[in-house]
């Protein structure tokens, strides 16, 4: 069974399933909605701070008097404003449908990406939830860090709020939501109307760390067996340094789980797919494409598999590998390198609030290249609570890079080039916009990379107020969120405003060659690919399509489970050959165990009473022919006599047959079963033998 | 007629295959290791080291043994090498790059990371200095590392379909390795070097606990328990500080890498902790550039070092200086890492020979020399002069402290690992023969595991686990699993002094999970053989069962079982034969229950039953299992018939002479 949670929206917001394996509730990712941020209002910084706080929610209101209803339901039809934001202590929103789950039933929680891991907290510090939770040393290590700068940004709202109270903040009472503009309240509530039981206060710095505590660490491809049956590894996903993808065998069934995947990553270590090979069934969860459809006008042609059902395997396998998207990827770092270059030329900077660890860390080797050759003399900052950490971090992982980079491990350069900028003094590193070192050491133009994406946490906020009036400098975005409200609070933006998109997952035109090469027998889709990706009847596999918050019942594929039978047991069988049927059988008994995702069967520690030639079958089938027991019968110096149709009312009728010599007894042989009647043991058990040998037995 | 076969064994085969160990270093002597092990159709090279002592073939172990003609490609499936120390990789060039093998190699990322450098080190030690012909050149080298693949510790590496590597960490130097290898169900550990407790810079070694065939460990220390490595370290940094106290110079020959790195990790944070302000200076040829492999690879070290990375790493060496030739003789303290090490020429034989004149100065030596170095001539004995070539005599006066502190487990580790992995077959390796042999008894005796310490080139063969694949259905499992609880109670006769047994007080009725797998194994030609449930192996055939029972239909004479009964029951006749009938059954119940140990009997009113054997009161006049001649008084004799089926064959005929034995009067 599974159920799709969440699609999620880009990089930042992971789709979130919950699976059922061997009776395991299997949770993947637990992601926030960060986008859903942008409906509050910035922490107002200077003289704006004063003329806010007029308008702000967080004054008490005496009374809610009518004009002051009218006056803001006439906003309601009209375009956003800032003053629409709501100036309260943001709370954050988590998949939407998890709250309506018993977390204490989760088995298992696998984390395959940073982003997948920020509502985690939420999950670990409810009372009942005991589930293992599984995640990369590098995902583990970057959520926290990334948890962290969360829980740090966060701080700064409560300092200028106030301490939050206990109880359900004002902005989400209905009176109140109704009041808001459309869109917000659509951000609020979801679509259905049904989100609002998914917004939570942020954790604690205490929630992070207890919730550490309950991550188990992986490395790629480390096996863990969970409770004996779930053997579940981790392989390379290529999105991220750290992030994976799932390969989990059980006894009956092997399951892959695709994340959002790149093939060739100029940072990552590049996507294993070939780990995920014959597997029953694969969960593709990769919905990248989708959001990156939109944004193009000309759109895809449909794909089938007709195109690709003459393609071999190792075709397949190649096309995957093509470094086209490689190269555009490239193409796009060089023009935001360009045009970082004219503002700074201009005399303006550029603030890069982008938080993707990959794009962050090629842009700064980038823009520190190009400024190199064009010996622009300008200095770059990195400004986060958790940045030296961060780019400490990883220099030292060279295990979960790209091929390219490892290569520098083995020829002894530094991984990444931020090594060699910190330490010529091009790059700077500062916790927060207030250092002191900052101040001393600050220069303009510059160029700052800072969270947050969202545009309402962090440094960025303050730079955006700054720099929003200077027409020569430069603000790089990643497009995919709604731009026009992100930049609500900080209009008039004068400010260059660069949308870049980046790549983020398997594209379009890559599913079917790598279902392709991959060969499930059963692969899940999202039904919104269900037109995107077409597949023919001459597929090897069948396809089903998920949709949001829809269970779908998994077709069972084996009706039987693997079982190893230790070699000491397997030399006790006693082989018995049917006489109809080409088949051979054998009584077995043992212990069974389960290890590993596997049966076992082993010889228990009891011996077995009777594995000597005496042990005598128990089952019996067929019909037995009445001659050939009188001859065995008489063969054994038994004789005996059939006296025929003593059966009830004419319907088949049992036989009888009596013995008389050596001693007494009697054979009563009808259609279902016979009964043996002698005067003693040994007669009873020849006859026995006799009538086992003339029928089927176990 | 009887178309039957017993004992007969079809599809399912039975490989009865050894897992061959054929040692080609290492055996029974420390140097050159190289184990070649067959498992299961798979040939798998662990360490491919040189021996540092034999300048002639014997070096190099003899590859000829893995393949007659040379065709290496095709007789192994991979290399594997446990750590960068050249008694396990040294001969690995010379073997992919003179003898031409080009399969895949594996070793951690550290190993090759760092193999190249003691590798080129070591060749231009023998070539340029000793003017030896070169077994490879450094182009070998880079060619040769080029084959190899580096994994993660943990890291699950499929190298084939059938052959899984898994390496986990030795501890012994940075990226050390032990090699867990499985082919099908045969599965081996080979340790190569490591350390089972932590040291400054390193972990202890650290492996899962796994089902194995067969462990293959050194043995370096194979008798002797040793103190910590704290203790020797402290040693060696307490001459160190000595030694500068006084004014004097120390010298520490190292390659660049690997030693050097250990050490001066040592006094950084003894410097630190001491807070001494001495200068420690690296040679030119020992450049910081070296240290950055050990920055990116701190993830390998110690729990303590590891953490340090954020904040500064512990291999940016706060206190390490560069060294200039003109500081030799400048005045004052200092402690100096020269290049190369072995004070084999270069500049630590330039520095030598300054300083080793004066008894204030220090010169620290590794365990090891190459023979011919300067260091091999110091470590033997405490010479006063030294021939520096046929012209030239040294006067050595200053102090030599030899570096004790090889990070080998001792043999309480390597008891602990043995125990802890419950091998079922032990081979010993780098070890001195003696030793061995103790130790090869201790794990005989005290674990009762069979163990071997094979010379070099012989072959030793030990049997391996092989499991029979096969389905099983739903139904066989969810049974086999479910529990299956047995009651049985006390029988009475013991009832009175077993239940006070011990002064513990056993309770009437015992359950206990008797919990068994039972089922049946069918095996069609062309198909899968696959274990059912014995209720749905019918079906799967389409046969109707045919049940076999056994009935017994027996007189019990009541004479005196009438004269108990009379006084308590009323006088009508008729009525009293029906209702003495009704209560001979509970009597038979007390009768059984009194003489039959065991078992489970119940009573269900109108019959008794225990297991299937099931024993009711006959009114019939004519019961067709009434085999045994009637008495021939009717009236006395009382008939009950039984019913059986062949799985209590031997109870149902032990529970009919109790019920036969006519002997009533004790009633």
């Amino acid at each position: 069974m599974q159920t799709c949670l969440s699609k999620g929206g880009g990089f930042h917001f992971p789709p979130c399933h919950v699976l059922n394996v061997c009776g395991f509730r299997i949770l993947f990712d637990c992601p926030l909605d960060l986008s859903a941020l942008t409906i509050f209002s910035p922490v107002p910084t200077g003289y704006r701070a004063v003329v806010d706080e007029k308008d702000s929610d967080c004054q008490p209101y005496s009374t809610l008097d009518s004009d002051c209803v009218t006056w803001k339901r006439q906003k309601i039809g009209k375009p956003l404003d800032a003053n629409d934001l709501i100036c309260a202590v943001p709370w954050y929103k988590i998949v939407k449908y998890l709250h309506l789950w018993n977390v204490s039933f989760i088995d298992v929680v696998l984390i395959s990406s940073p982003m997948g891991m920020l509502g985690l907290p939420f999950l670990t510090r409810i009372k009942g939830f005991s589930a293992k939770i599984y995640a990369t040393e590098v995902t583990a290590r970057l959520g926290q860090l990334m948890m962290e700068d969360l829980v740090s940004m966060h701080m700064e709202f409560r300092q200028f709020y106030g301490p939050e109270g206990s109880t359900f903040p004002r902005w989400m009472e209905e009176e109140e939501l109704d009041l808001r503009p459309s869109a917000l309240r659509e951000v609020v509530l979801g679509k259905d109307g049904a989100e609002l039981g998914g917004w939570m206060p942020l954790y604690s710095a205490a929630d992070v760390k207890h919730c550490l505590q309950k991550v188990q660490t992986l490395r790629y491809a480390e096996e863990v067996c969970y409770n004996g049956k779930l053997v579940i590894k981790a392989f390379s996903s290529g999105l991220e340094i750290g992030t994976c993808n799932w390969s989990i065998n059980g006894p009956k069934r092997d399951i892959a789980f695709i994340s959002s995947s790149i093939f060739v990553p100029a940072h990552a270590m590049s996507f294993d797919y070939h780990a995920l090979q014959g597997k029953d069934i694969v969960l593709y969860s990769d919905l990248s494409s989708l959001d990156t459809m939109e944004g193009i006008e000309d759109g895809y042609s449909f794909l089938t598999t007709d195109s690709f059902s003459t393609l071999s395997w190792e075709e397949s396998a190649q096309s995957l590998l093509n470094t086209s998207e490689h190269l555009e990827e490239r193409e796009k770092l060089y023009y935001l390198c360009s045009c970082a270059a004219d503002s700074l030329k201009a005399s303006g900077s550029v603030l890069i609030p982008i938080n993707r660890l990959g794009t962050f860390i090629q842009l700064l080797e980038q823009i520190s290249a190009s400024l190199e050759s064009s010996s622009l003399k300008v200095p770059i900052y990195v400004i986060s609570s958790v940045a030296e950490e961060l780019l400490a971090y990883t220099n030292v992982i060279p295990e979960w890079l790209c091929k390219e980079r490892q290569e520098k491990l083995f020829s002894g350069e530094p991984l990444f080039a931020h090594v060699e900028l910190i330490k010529d003094n091009k790059l700077h590193v500062f916790p927060t916009v207030h250092s002191p070192k900052l101040l001393i050491n600050w220069q303009e133009p510059c160029i700052v990379f800072c969270p947050h994406w969202c545009l309402r946490l962090g440094p960025v906020v303050h730079l955006l107020h700054r720099w929003s009036g200077d027409p020569n400098s430069l603000l790089v975005l990643e497009s995919g969120h709604d731009a026009q409200l992100a930049l609500l609070p900080f209009q008039p933006m004068e400010m260059k405003v660069l949308q870049c998109s980046f790549l983020s997952g398997i594209k379009l035109p890559k599913i079917l060659p790598l279902l392709n090469v991959l060969q499930p027998k059963i692969t899940l889709l999202p039904e919104d690919l269900r037109q995107k990706v077409r597949f023919t009847n001459v597929n090897p596999f069948s396809v089903f399509h998920y949709s949001e918050n829809k269970t779908l019942i998994i077709p069972s594929l084996k009706d039987s489970s693997e079982l190893e039978i230790a070699t000491d047991l397997a030399f006790q069988f006693q082989w018995r050959n049917l006489k109809h049927e080409n088949m051979n059988i054998t009584r077995l008994k043992g212990e069974l165990h389960v290890a590993h995702g596997k049966h076992w069967l082993h010889s228990g520690n009891k011996p077995s009473k009777s594995n000597s030639s005496k042990s005598r079958p128990l089952l019996h089938w067929g019909t037995p022919d009445l001659e050939t027991l009188l001859s065995i019968l008489s063969k054994m110096g038994i004789n005996a006599s059939v006296e025929q149709g003593v059966g009830v009312e004419g319907s088949k009728k049992a036989c009888i047959v009596h013995v008389h010599d050596p001693k007494k007894a009697l054979i009563e042989i009808g259609d279902t079963g016979t009964v043996i009647s002698a005067v003693d043991e040994n007669l009873a058990s020849l006859i026995f033998e006799a009538m086992d040998s003339i029928l089927d037995g176990i | 007629m009887k178309a039957r076969q017993r004992g007969s064994q079809k599809e399912i085969k039975f490989h009865s295959m050894a897992i061959e160990c054929l040692v080609l270093g290492a055996g029974q002597q420390v140097g050159k290791s190289c184990v070649v092990v067959s498992m299961n159709g798979k040939r798998i090279m662990f360490d491919c080291g040189m021996d540092m002592a034999y300048h002639d073939h014997r070096r190099h172990p003899d590859f000829s043994r893995i393949s007659e003609y040379g065709d290496f490609d095709k007789a192994l499936t991979c290399i594997v090498i446990t750590h960068f120390h050249l008694d396990h990789i040294g001969a690995l060039p010379y073997f992919t790059e003179v003898c031409g093998y080009r399969g895949p190699i594996y070793m951690t990322y550290p190993t090759k990371a760092l193999a190249p450098s003691m590798l080129e080190d070591y060749r231009k030690v023998m070539v340029e200095r000793r003017g030896e012909e070169e077994q490879f050149t450094s182009e070998h080298i880079v060619e040769c590392m080029k084959k190899v693949i580096a994994v993660d510790v943990k890291q699950t590496v499929q190298v084939d379909k059938d052959l899984m590597i898994r390496a986990y960490y030795a501890g012994h130097v940075l990226g050390a390795a032990m090699f867990y290898t499985k082919v099908g169900d045969s599965a081996i550990v080979y340790t190569g070097d490591y350390n089972m407790t932590p040291d400054r810079h390193l972990g202890a070694a650290q492996i899962d606990r796994l089902q194995l065939d067969l462990l293959i460990t050194e043995s370096t220390y194979a008798t002797t328990i040793r103190d910590s490595k704290y203790g020797r370290e402290a040693e060696f940094l307490k001459a160190v500080h000595k030694c500068v106290l006084g004014g004097g110079k120390v010298l520490i020959p190292t390659f660049a890498l690997g030693r050097a790195q250990e050490l001066c990790i040592l006094l950084e944070d003894y410097w630190e902790r001491m807070n001494l302000k001495i200068p420690i200076y690296f040679s030119s040829g020992l450049t910081m550039q070296a240290n950055m492999y050990y920055k990116m690879l701190i993830s390998w070290t110690s729990q303590k070092v590891k953490e340090t990375y954020s904040t500064r790493n512990a291999f940016d060496f706060k206190h390490v200086l560069n060294f200039d030739r003109s500081m030799i003789s400048a005045p004052g303290p200092c402690v100096l890492f020269a290049t190369p090490g072995w004070i084999s020429g270069g500049f630590s034989l330039e520095v030598f020979k300054q300083w080793a004149p004066s008894e204030m100065n220090l010169i620290t030596l590794p365990g090891y020399c190459a023979a011919g170095t300067i260091g091999h001539k110091l470590m033997s004995g405490k010479p006063s002069k030294i021939d520096l070539d046929k012209d030239t005599q040294l006067d050595v006066r200053c102090q030599i402290h030899q570096l004790s502190f090889s990070p080998h487990t001792d043999a309480k580790g390597i008891m602990d690992l043995v125990k802890f992995l419950s091998p079922k077959h032990v081979i010993l390796v780098h070890g001195e023969k003696p030793k061995m042999a103790t130790l090869k008894g201790r794990i005989y005796s005290e674990l009762g595991i069979r163990c071997d310490d094979p010379a070099n080139n012989e072959t030793v063969c030990i049997p391996s686990t092989h499991h029979v694949e096969v389905g099983a259905s739903n139904t066989f499992i969810r049974s086999s699993l479910n529990p299956n609880f047995n009651f049985s109670k006390m029988s009475s006769e013991d009832e009175s002094d077993s239940r006070l047994k011990d002064g513990k007080f056993m309770p009437w009725l015992q359950v206990k999970d008797e919990r068994a797998a039972e089922g049946i194994l069918v095996e069609e030609k062309g198909k899968r053989a696959k274990i059912v449930h014995l209720d749905e192996f019918l079906l799967m055939l389409g046969e109707k069962k045919h049940d076999i029972r056994f009935a017994y239909c027996f007189p019990i004479n009541t004479d005196n079982l009438e004269d108990t009964k009379s006084t308590d029951v009323s006088s009508s006749s008729n009525a009293l034969s029906v209702s003495g009938r009704s209560s001979w059954l509970p009597m038979l119940y007390i009768k059984l229950s009194d003489e039959l140990s065991g078992g489970n009997i119940q009573y269900f009113g109108e019959q008794i039953q225990v297991e299937s054997f099931s024993v009711s009161l006959c009114l019939k006049d004519r019961c067709p299992y009434r085999i045994v001649d009637s008495p021939p008084n009717k009236c006395e004799a009382v008939f009950f018939c039984c019913a059986w089926s062949i799985a209590d064959e031997k109870l149902a005929w032990k529970i009919i002479s109790i019920l036969e034995n006519r002997n009533y009067g004790t009633l």
